[in-house]
């Protein structure tokens, strides 16, 4: 029996080569995206399964978001007089901030534990293997589809989610202040500039791009069984909303420059 | 004969457990070896190595004159094309039908194939395993024997000159063991192919072995036909014997 020998502590060293690993994951990933045989059926066919699971959810998070954010913010603008800053107040957070953030934080509830745990079982009963040996690349076909799937589809719903935000504040609005359509419309988008936008797409992309990788890297690489499976799902949560929040501080500061 | 298989001096440990220790076998053109050994011996690491899915940490390990030490993935990945791997829990992908399993390596590694040509394959296979009237299932919807017989299907497809059998037998009836042990034999006998068989039912052993070797302690202690291993009284064999078989 040899005797291992640690650089600086166990821990520390795990978390190293989890890192290590991670990071090669991440280049393995890239590599796989821009070698040949794309696998376009299954990249579809993930889109698919990322949108339509995520939907209903989505549509009632984003309305519930907008009409109580609306509900909750107009007590204090009426403080000041300011009740007709209210749906420009309340879209300028949902595009920069809200919309995206509560699209992937739910998203990285529902598809990335489904993610690491589809991987992570795939990879306990030897499917995973099994590709391999029969000369497939399970990294181009199980990784790369599904990560690109949810980089793709997750800011298309935050689009989405913003839509059913701005429904649930126009619904909080016009019931208090019987405002039409169309100034709503007006009121509400005065103050977004192009840089919002683009902010919002640039988190939503990161966002899904992270909850897929983290999912598929967890789920990739679990072992013992059912329990790590389990594992994986939970991990893939847990490891997607930490990376969303650092995500999310670390673009804000970089768009905040530009402003 | 030839030898398709060559493994010399091979040694592999996880951490710091040694689980192949100088272990050496060949295996011929034609042959069914079958390795015997108790759980947690080593067996299925040797054939995840002979199928690249491990490395050897030392040793020499040649699959059809080509060694596996060093090779580069596009080399790998030409020769496990010659590779057919049975695994022990099937592996047969869950979200696809059987067609779909089928079709999964085959539509991959030939893009010429004509849709006809496609379905005529898993047509022959399914036949020659028996489970034509599969095709539209799912896993989930067959039994373990079906599930074993369509992961061999699934190897098939791809006319290897090798097959490697993880413990085919594990967690089946015993009249599933002996049609999976036919199917063994009958896969050599078709598709004539070199088999190594990974095994601790001394019965499969019996039925499909033109070789058995065992290994104790990370290498293989016993070599020979099935009854010149089993004629022999260390109290190891004499054990592993009595335990399969118990006579009354």
């Amino acid at each position: 029996m040899r005797s291992r020998q640690h650089l600086f502590s166990p821990k520390i060293d795990n978390w190293l080569i989890g890192f290590k690993d991670g990071a090669d994951f991440v280049v393995m990933f890239f590599k796989e995206t821009f070698s040949r045989d794309f696998e376009f059926k299954e990249f579809v066919n993930q889109c698919y399964r990322i949108g339509n699971s995520s939907l209903l959810l989505i549509s009632l998070t984003g309305f519930v978001t907008g009409f109580v954010f609306t509900k909750q913010s107009r007590p204090s603008l009426e403080t000041f007089g300011a009740t007709s800053w209210l749906p420009s107040l309340v879209t300028i957070a949902i595009i920069r901030a809200l919309a995206p953030l509560v699209t992937s934080l739910i998203c990285a509830g529902k598809v990335g534990s489904s993610i690491g745990a589809e991987l992570g079982s795939m990879k306990v009963t030897e499917q995973i293997d099994a590709m391999e040996v029969s000369a497939v690349n399970p990294v181009r076909f199980l990784v790369v589809t599904r990560v690109l799937a949810s980089t793709v589809t997750i800011p298309l719903l935050s689009f989405y989610c913003a839509l059913m935000a701005m429904a649930g504040v126009f619904l909080n609005v016009s019931n208090s202040e019987d405002t039409s359509f169309s100034a709503f419309l007006e009121q509400a988008f005065n103050n977004i500039i192009f840089l919002d936008l683009w902010t919002a797409i640039i988190k939503a992309v990161s966002y899904g791009f992270t909850i897929g990788i983290v999912g598929c890297y967890k789920g990739y690489n679990a072992s013992n069984g059912t329990l790590g499976v389990g594992k994986a799902a939970n991990a893939s949560v847990v490891m997607s909303m930490f990376l969303i929040f650092i995500e999310e501080v670390f673009i804000v500061q970089v768009t905040n420059w530009f402003r | 004969m030839n030898k398709v298989i060559e493994i010399e001096h091979l040694f592999k440990s996880f951490g710091d457990r040694d689980i192949l220790i100088d272990a050496s076998i060949d295996v011929f053109q034609g042959e069914n070896l079958v390795v015997l050994g108790r759980s947690g011996t080593g067996k299925s690491v040797l054939i995840k190595i002979i199928a690249g899915l491990l490395t050897a940490d030392r040793g020499k390990v040649n699959v059809l004159n080509q060694s596996l030490i060093n090779i580069s993935k596009k080399e790998l990945n030409a020769l496990r094309l010659k590779i057919g791997f049975s695994f022990q829990s099937s592996a047969l992908y869950d979200s696809m039908t059987v067609q779909e399993n089928l079709e999964f390596p085959l539509v991959r590694n030939n893009k010429s194939m004509t849709r006809k040509e496609i379905d005529k394959a898993v047509h022959s296979v399914l036949d020659s395993v028996g489970l034509l009237q599969a095709l539209t299932q799912m896993p989930s919807e067959l039994s373990g024997g079906q599930k074993k017989r369509i992961g061999v299907a699934r190897t098939l497809i791809m006319n290897p000159e090798i097959m490697l059998y993880d413990e085919p037998t594990a967690g089946l009836d015993p009249i599933t063991c002996v049609e999976i042990n036919q199917l063994i034999n009958e896969v050599k006998e078709n598709y004539h192919t070199s088999s190594i068989v990974i095994t601790h039912d001394l019965t499969c052993a019996k039925q499909v072995s033109d070789r058995v070797a065992v290994l104790f302690d990370g290498n293989f202690k016993f070599k020979g036909t099935f009854d010149e291993v089993f004629k022999n009284h260390d109290p190891r064999i004499k054990s592993f014997y009595d335990y399969n078989f118990i006579e009354n």
